[in-house]
């Protein structure tokens, strides 16, 4: 059994938060840098060129990339040897969240009731908390702020199994379509394939957060990855929405098995700060 | 790229065409959605408004905190459709332009059209960039709202691009079809 205090992770939640609004995450900076060098039409260079001189400008200053903090989502992959000590793990990823968001500079964005009341609760909290419990002894988490205007645009669909492969590349292009310039392109794009209809959510996020480059364990699916990206950058849509290739920097897949009558498919989609930072403790 | 100075009347913006990049300069008025809400319902209450809404342009923004010695926190555009339902009345009103990124629908246009608004887009998520553009912020209404206080902004050369124009061209539509190749 390896213990590991809560105030020890209340520490790392808040600098997870600060640095995941501040920097952008390395394989997201290269396929920018990448993108940008292809990148021919010319108001869609000259929204880039401003997108990169943004991020230097915000990872200098340490200052939010985008003025969205987002909500945050905390990813924990506990080992189940290990021991949480020193009070209640929930309370102090909350604490974490609200150090993060005050002590840096970070926009409160969370109300505390979605409908009637919608009344900002000032320190950003509560958090969106996900638990797995894997073996070993080891604690790792994930800070995945997530702003709004992307996440307004996520859908999810529950499909046929008839509707095969043409299906899942029918609607995931209506979704970028639908999304266009709200979602802030160039967009980070997570598909979930399988599961249910709660799952699949969760697996399009996951799809989202996994780092560019990184491909499915399916050759089918690695090569259904890059045949997506390539239709989705072929709408024009461009940065910003005003035209050009650069719609979408990269695009992931998950799956998992499902019921003999189901094939649902979500799509995540996340502006370019694609905000996430994670630590092993 | 055009220089444009506030207040922003109907002869400038008669002049703008979808696709305009523009570097503009002046004084300029941040709203979102629960401060449109407020906003539209003095209108109804025959009520005064805390700033007088004809030729100025409201900024479709929730800025972060400034940090000490800052004017102004990261504050680029929040998606404007969530104030479709409210920009129609604005306009009404003499507002001129706003700003902010997305689509709009049918009736913003119209009315767009109809008391000769812009809609601008300014790039979503270059918040860092932007906040170097203000010069001076300040909360004028609803400070119990926080980031969605009405702020009036002094602001210089901020890049923004012409979305939608008086006549209804919509370069979210424009922009595609040319980078396509196909005929606009």
């Amino acid at each position: 059994m390896r213990e590991i205090k809560t105030e020890v992770i209340t520490k790392a939640i808040r600098d997870l938060c600060i640095e995941a609004n501040c920097q952008l995450p390395d394989d997201i900076s290269q396929v920018f840098d990448k993108m940008l060098l292809e990148e021919t039409f010319p108001i869609a260079k000259d929204t880039l060129k401003i997108l990169s001189e943004n991020a230097r400008l915000a990872k200098e200053n340490h200052s939010p990339i985008c003025q969205d903090t987002g909500m945050a989502c905390v990813f924990m992959t506990i080992g189940q040897d290990v021991h949480i000590i020193g009070g209640s793990l929930e309370e102090a990823i909350h604490e974490g969240v609200r150090q993060g968001y005050d002590e840096g500079y970070l926009r409160k964005s969370v109300v505390s009731e979605p409908m009637f009341d919608r009344v900002n609760t000032k320190d950003n909290t509560p958090a969106l908390i996900y638990y797995d419990i894997v073996e070993g002894d080891r604690l790792d988490i994930t800070v995945a702020p997530k702003g709004f205007g992307s996440e307004n645009m996520c859908q999810i669909k529950m499909l046929k199994p008839s509707d095969g492969v043409e299906g899942v590349k029918e609607f995931v292009l209506k979704v970028i379509r639908d999304a266009g310039p709200n979602a802030c392109p160039p967009m980070v794009i997570g598909v979930g394939i399988g599961g249910s209809f709660d799952k699949v959510a969760l697996l399009s996020k996951k799809a989202m957060l996994r780092s560019v480059g990184s491909h499915h364990t399916d050759a089918r699916y690695q090569a259904l990855e890059k045949e997506l990206l390539e239709m989705v950058n072929a709408t024009g849509i461009g940065p910003a929405g005003y035209g050009g290739k650069t719609t979408a920097l990269s695009l992931n897949i998950e799956t998992y098995p499902t019921h003999i009558a189901g094939m649902p498919v979500a799509v995540s989609i996340c502006c370019h700060v694609a905000r996430h930072k994670g630590v092993s403790l | 790229m055009i220089r444009l100075t506030t207040p922003l009347t109907i002869d400038k913006v008669k002049a703008l065409k979808a696709g305009d990049q523009v570097l503009l300069s002046g004084t300029i008025y941040t709203g979102r959605d629960a401060a449109h809400k407020r906003l539209v319902e003095l209108v109804k209450q025959g009520k005064k408004l805390p700033f007088d809404p004809k030729d100025q342009i409201i900024y479709y923004v929730g800025p972060t905190p400034a940090k000490p010695g800052q004017v102004f926190g990261s504050g680029g555009p929040t998606t404007s459709g969530r104030m479709d339902a409210y920009a129609p009345t604005m306009l009404s009103l003499g507002l001129r332009g706003m700003i902010g990124k997305g689509y709009r629908n049918e009736a913003v246009k119209e009315a767009m059209h109809t008391y000769t608004g812009v809609y601008f887009g300014a790039i979503g998520g270059a918040g860092a960039y932007i906040s170097q553009c203000v010069k001076q912020a300040k909360v004028i209404a609803f400070d119990d709202l926080g980031a969605e206080a009405i702020r009036e902004l002094d602001v210089k050369d901020f890049p923004l691009t012409v979305v939608i124009d008086c006549e209804g061209n919509d370069l979210y539509e424009i922009g595609k079809k040319e980078y396509l190749g196909e005929k606009v």
